[in-house]
């Protein structure tokens, strides 16, 4: 079983990056879930997002997850949220930030020791499609750190589960996951 | 005529898309509906199915769930197919009138996204709309994730609609963990659906005018009683008729439905007994408790009304110890499964140890770990022979543990 818990703020996109992640996985026959802490929050709250993915037909319907992948799409919540809960040893984090991973270290010293990855989805976003929606960008970081699946793949994957949208957002998209994958680091 | 939907062979849908994509799938006249989390969603994906030209019936949007069950008995009652969702406060305000549709025997189908009832106000899950409702005369059926979602909205058309049955039904899941929560679903195509389900016959139509009648009459002393012992004698018996839908799904999916649920059950020395998603996480927590040695069985209800008597029995028959786990504050006394599932076992000459558990009020997380004490408890029970543990017990609760008996 991998587990996946994303961090974001309500309205950047993290339960419709879950979904598109879980679709794109189901494609391939495995199991997926994907789910998200509601509560009465309004746009801009810290909120949670949940992915787990099995061979097998999931059963666990607990809120409670050891991840394997911390995803955090929105910088501020590296600081104010407590990304590291319940991790385990070699839990993997996939951190949006301008800084380096030196600097993002330095700044926040709990992450000091883990294994991070670093990638700035929200510049990547504004560049690409236009606005501050992080989350087709970190599921490009993710396919690098996982590799869940290849680039070529997942895209075109991707761009089925798009398949409702314009084809410029298409693109945007597109473009976001490649530079997000090149760039992790 | 309504456009065919594009649908994958599994596709990923949280329980509210399944249920609203067996609403569309029913063919359904009227739909009247007040949205309310967490079944929200399900009144919204079928108002876009219809503006999309998905649907050909009619949706109404009223002013409240009271109306909205009303506006299902008047179109039900008209003749023609009708269905609703709701959940918690909208489900509680609907009450009067879901007596009124199991009454005038109105086979109106109902999703309900469970949910706690205020106060406090919570949107989360639990079954508190769920045992508000179960003695008001439909029949119950419980899913445990998506896909039975979906699959139970399906069969609820048919088997309330049923010349036999002619009873409304209820679908209940559990709000957010499964409502919310997307999996695999392996839908029917449109095509296949609608003729599983067939076309709505109509009985007693108000708009038959060449045969006038009237529903929703008066009657006192003289006749009230023969009518509700000739409604509860069809409830009943409606088990017959769920029997025969379960099957018919069965030959077409593969997908098997019983009345009463269980998971390795054969051998189990303990048993934990409970309704919704904690059915599917109890597998895992007695699948666990099996490797340390402890013979682990999960037992549910998937027809919670007509409540399957003889076959809970039969189900706990060989069980030392059972822990039914009740997601409703019991107000004064033990949960319902407690006490129904207790009732049930003295009848049939059996007294294992029976625990209550109070749980998960609120969308309070439900941890593998809790249940695994639970089964922990069952089977210091088990050994002693007799209750070691307090009869009621609250898991998951913060504080000073709270018990009774």
């Amino acid at each position: 079983m991998l587990e996946i818990r994303w961090h974001s703020r309500a309205g950047q996109g993290a339960v419709t990056g879950a979904k598109g992640l879980a679709d794109v996985v189901a494609n391939t026959g495995k199991y997926v879930q994907a789910f998200a802490f509601y509560g009465s929050a309004k746009r801009g709250a810290a909120m949670t997002a949940y992915n787990r993915v099995d061979e097998q037909p999931i059963l666990n319907h607990e809120k409670f997850m050891r991840p394997d992948y911390v995803l955090v799409i929105d910088p501020g919540l590296t600081y104010t949220a407590d990304i590291t809960a319940n991790e385990k040893e070699n839990t993997k984090y996939i951190i949006t930030t301008h800084l380096s991973k030196e600097e993002l270290i330095k700044s926040q010293p709990k992450l000091e020791g883990k294994e991070v990855y670093v990638v700035d989805c929200m510049q990547i976003s504004l560049d690409t499609i236009g606005r501050a929606i992080p989350n087709a960008p970190m599921l490009g970081a993710l396919m690098k750190v996982s590799g869940m699946f290849d680039l070529d793949y997942f895209k075109e994957a991707m761009k089925k589960v798009l398949s409702k949208f314009p084809q410029k957002i298409i693109d945007a998209n597109m473009a976001a996951i490649e530079r997000a994958y090149n760039e992790v680091h | 005529m309504a456009k065919k939907y594009e649908l994958n062979e599994v596709e990923v849908w949280d329980g509210n898309m399944a249920a609203a994509h067996a609403l569309r799938q029913a063919d359904i006249d009227i739909v009247a509906a007040y949205p309310i989390t967490p079944s929200t969603p399900i009144v919204q994906n079928y108002s876009k199915f219809l503006a999309d030209g998905y649907v050909d019936g009619e949706f109404i949007m009223v002013e409240s769930e009271h109306s909205a069950m009303s506006g299902c008995v008047a179109a039900s009652a008209a003749g023609v197919r009708a269905a609703t969702a709701t959940s918690s406060q909208g489900f509680a305000l609907m009450v009067e009138v879901l007596y009124q549709a199991s009454g005038m025997r109105l086979p109106i189908v109902m999703t309900v996204v469970n949910r706690a009832l205020a106060a406090p106000l919570n949107v989360n899950g639990d079954h508190s709309d769920m045992y508000l409702g179960r003695d008001a005369g439909w029949i119950n059926l419980c899913s445990y994730n998506p896909q039975e979602a979906y699959d139970l909205t399906l069969m609820a058309f048919k088997i309330g609609e049923d010349l036999n049955v002619r009873l409304p039904v209820m679908v209940h899941q559990d709000g957010f963990i499964c409502s919310h929560t997307a999996q695999n679903v392996r839908p029917l195509q449109d095509e296949e659906a609608k003729e599983f389900i067939g076309e709505f016959k109509a009985v007693n139509s108000m708009l038959d005018v060449a045969n006038p009648v009237t529903h929703g009459v008066q009657t006192e002393e003289d006749w009230h009683f023969e009518h509700k012992a000739r409604q509860h004698n069809d409830l009943m018996n409606s088990i017959k008729t769920i029997n025969e839908v379960f099957a018919q799904f069965k030959d077409r999916t593969g997908r098997e439905y019983t009345p009463v649920y269980t998971y390795k059950m054969d051998d189990a020395d303990v048993a934990i007994f409970a309704l919704g998603t904690t059915v599917e996480s109890a597998r895992i927590a007695a699948d666990q408790m099996r490797e340390k040695g402890i013979k682990a069985g999960v037992v549910s209800l998937r027809v919670l009304r007509p409540f399957p008597f003889k076959e809970v029995q039969e189900a706990l028959g060989n069980v030392k110890a059972v822990a039914t786990l009740d997601r409703s504050a019991p107000g004064g006394t033990f949960g319902m499964l407690f006490n129904e599932i207790s009732a049930a076992l003295l009848a049939g000459g059996k007294k294992p140890v029976v625990l209550n558990y109070i749980y998960g009020l609120g969308g309070r997380d439900t941890t593998i770990e809790m249940l695994k004490e639970v089964y922990e408890d069952l089977d210091k029970c088990a050994k002693a022979g007799e209750p070691v543990v307090p009869l009621q017990q609250f898991l998951g609760l913060r504080g000073p543990k709270l018990s009774f008996y």
